[in-house]
């Protein structure tokens, strides 16, 4: 038993021998052909074809694509990069510059041309509710925040070129990090209220024939005598529209990129902040008539969204539809000042 | 002035990584950033491929024309740097860039993200000590006079690092030796009566090799 056993293990120590003794034959013949470089030359593939470049530049990752570093997303060129950076750099900076300073000098020749638009007829002391204590409170708190939001924004696409060189680094460090935190962390607040001012004003922004128009009057100026308009005249009701169309663009951009914790990429991202800053910028401009018409443009129109009430002559020659509407429901200026932060009617809903 | 570049033969590169732990070591760059990566295309066919890429020092560095707060330079060797006092975590530059190499320490809300880092060729960054130099950007080996960490290390050379006009020249010389008897790692056959011929046929080597 153990003899049988023990030759069968000698064969079998001579068959592994064996074969080993030819496999290290032909292993060596294997070895004497890949030193050979004439034969490598021939059968070697070059590693990168064009086929890789085509991948490489196509952003194209597929299957087989590795990146060591830990979680990473990246193709290995970001080749819209570059474009991103030109649009930015190249048509955004500057046609945003052009539109606010363009908007700036226009405004600045209106006021000279025509000057300030003052009411036609004395006013006749007895006031209209125009704006409610809520309405009023949203519309200052979204302002204060646009304006801010605007100067911070404006701060990060143009400050480094005015602020860096005046302020020195220190100045500057501590500048343009308060920047991007007020204008990260106030830029939702703003979006929120926005959209429930947008709300609220809904009912008085509905597009009505009367506008069309009001347009072609050029909102009175062209022309004899004012243009009908409702509660909201039709060039208001523009600003709203602009609002709920690129003010909710340049939001949801905005929230894309303040929010980089839900993974979006780098791409998303470019396309984002391009939404965004050509929203932004030409709301900006927008913004600055609707606060020169606001102010300094119209006399009687600040006092309403500062007290809530506006003169009942002033409603006649701006907006003579509604003033039709409310027009035997007016009231003292004691009276107005009285209600004026408390316990006020709301103001008749039409458009 | 020395143009100081990068160069990744993609041809030599065996995606070891040792690039990248060289890095880390050199530059104890804080965990979750990895300033050099190594990249592999179609990984396991025929026609795989691997490059290790970092920040490539461009000339006309997208990162730094977009920046808002302006706090990248240039250095006098062509090495492009950031001031982390004034960065602000924006992210700008990792849009822009053409390799992934701006890193954030974290993608939290409202646009958190922390200082950017990334690859500064082992050039450390503006800062008042060395201790705090090291502290921020890591090692400033160029100041020692030596070249970036990863590049020495790099166990088949496929990772060059150092002056443009230096770093091509080798690169040029490969590219015509490919697959020389001794894979042109030495220049013994450049010399004798046969080198003309050698050339001849390394030369027809090239092109097939790229
Ligand atoms: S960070 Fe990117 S864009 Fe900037 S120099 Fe480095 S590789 Fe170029
Ligand atoms: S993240 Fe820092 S370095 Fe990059 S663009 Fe923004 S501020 Fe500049």
């Amino acid at each position: 038993m153990s003899k049988q056993k023990r030759t069968m293990t000698l064969t079998g120590w001579l068959a592994i021998m064996l074969m080993m003794v030819m496999s290290l034959g032909f292993a060596s013949q294997a070895m004497a052909q890949s030193a050979d470089p004439e034969r490598e030359l021939t059968t070697s593939v070059g590693a990168a074809t064009p086929d890789t470049w085509r991948q490489v530049r196509s952003g194209e990752t597929g299957p087989n694509f590795r990146d060591s570093r830990a979680e990473s997303t990246y193709n290995l060129i970001n080749a819209s990069g570059e474009s991103w950076r030109q649009i930015r750099n190249r048509w955004v900076s500057p046609f945003g510059l052009i539109a606010i300073g363009g908007m700036l000098g226009l405004i600045t020749l209106f006021y000279l041309i025509f000057g300030r638009k003052e009411l036609d007829e004395p006013r006749t002391g007895r006031k209209l509710l125009r704006w409610t204590l809520l309405e009023r409170s949203l519309h200052w708190t979204v302002a204060t925040l646009f304006i801010v939001l605007a100067l911070t924004g404006l701060n990060l696409l143009f400050g480094k070129f005015v602020f860096r060189g005046l302020l020195g680094d220190a100045f500057w460090g501590a500048m343009i990090s308060g920047t991007k935190i007020l204008h990260n962390y106030l830029g939702p607040i703003f979006g929120v209220l926005l959209v429930i001012l947008l709300a609220k004003l809904f009912w008085h922004n509905i597009p009505r024939k009367h506008d069309l128009t009001w347009f072609k009057k050029g909102g009175g100026l062209i022309g004899k005598g004012h243009a009908d308009a409702g509660f909201a005249n039709a060039g208001e009701k523009g600003w709203y529209w602009l609002l709920a169309t690129a003010g909710i663009a340049v939001i949801a951009s905005g929230l894309v990129l303040d929010f980089p914790n839900y993974g979006q990429g780098r791409d998303t991202m470019q396309w984002a902040n391009v939404i965004h800053a050509v929203g932004a910028l030409g709301l900006t401009a927008v913004a600055l008539g609707h606060i020169y018409i606001g102010t300094v443009g119209t006399e009687g129109s600040l006092e309403g969204m500062a007290t809530g009430y506006v003169d009942e002559c002033w409603a006649k020659e701006h907006h003579n539809l509604w003033y039709e509407e409310v027009k035997d429901k007016t009231v003292s200026a004691e009276e107005a000042g009285r209600s004026g932060l408390d316990d006020e009617p709301a103001p008749q809903r039409t458009s | 002035m020395a143009q100081m570049k990068f160069m990744c033969d993609a041809e030599r590169c065996i995606e070891c990584n040792g690039c990248v732990t060289a890095c880390k070591n050199a530059n104890e760059v804080e965990w979750g950033v990895q300033r050099r990566r190594v990249v592999t295309l179609n990984d396991g066919e025929a026609s795989e491929v691997s490059i290790s890429v970092a920040c490539m020092h461009c000339d006309d560095a997208p990162c730094m024309a977009v920046c808002p707060t302006d706090c990248f330079y240039k250095t006098d060797d062509g090495i492009v740097l950031h001031d982390k006092d004034l960065c602000i975590g924006c992210g700008y530059c990792l849009y822009a860039c053409p390799f992934g190499a701006p890193q954030f320490l974290k993608q939290s809300a409202f646009g958190e993200r922390g200082k950017m880092d990334k690859c500064t060729f082992c050039a450390g960054g503006p800062a008042d000590s060395k201790e705090e130099e090291y502290e921020k950007y890591g090692a400033n080996r160029i100041a020692e006079g030596k070249l970036p960490l990863c590049a020495e290390m790099c166990s088949t050379k496929a990772l060059l690092a150092g002056d443009a006009q230096t770093v091509a020249d080798i690169f040029r010389q490969r590219v015509v030796h490919r697959g020389h008897k001794d894979g042109a790692w030495s220049e013994v056959n450049r010399q004798g009566p046969d080198t003309a011929a050698a050339m001849d046929h390394l030369a027809y080597d090239a092109t097939r090799q790229g």
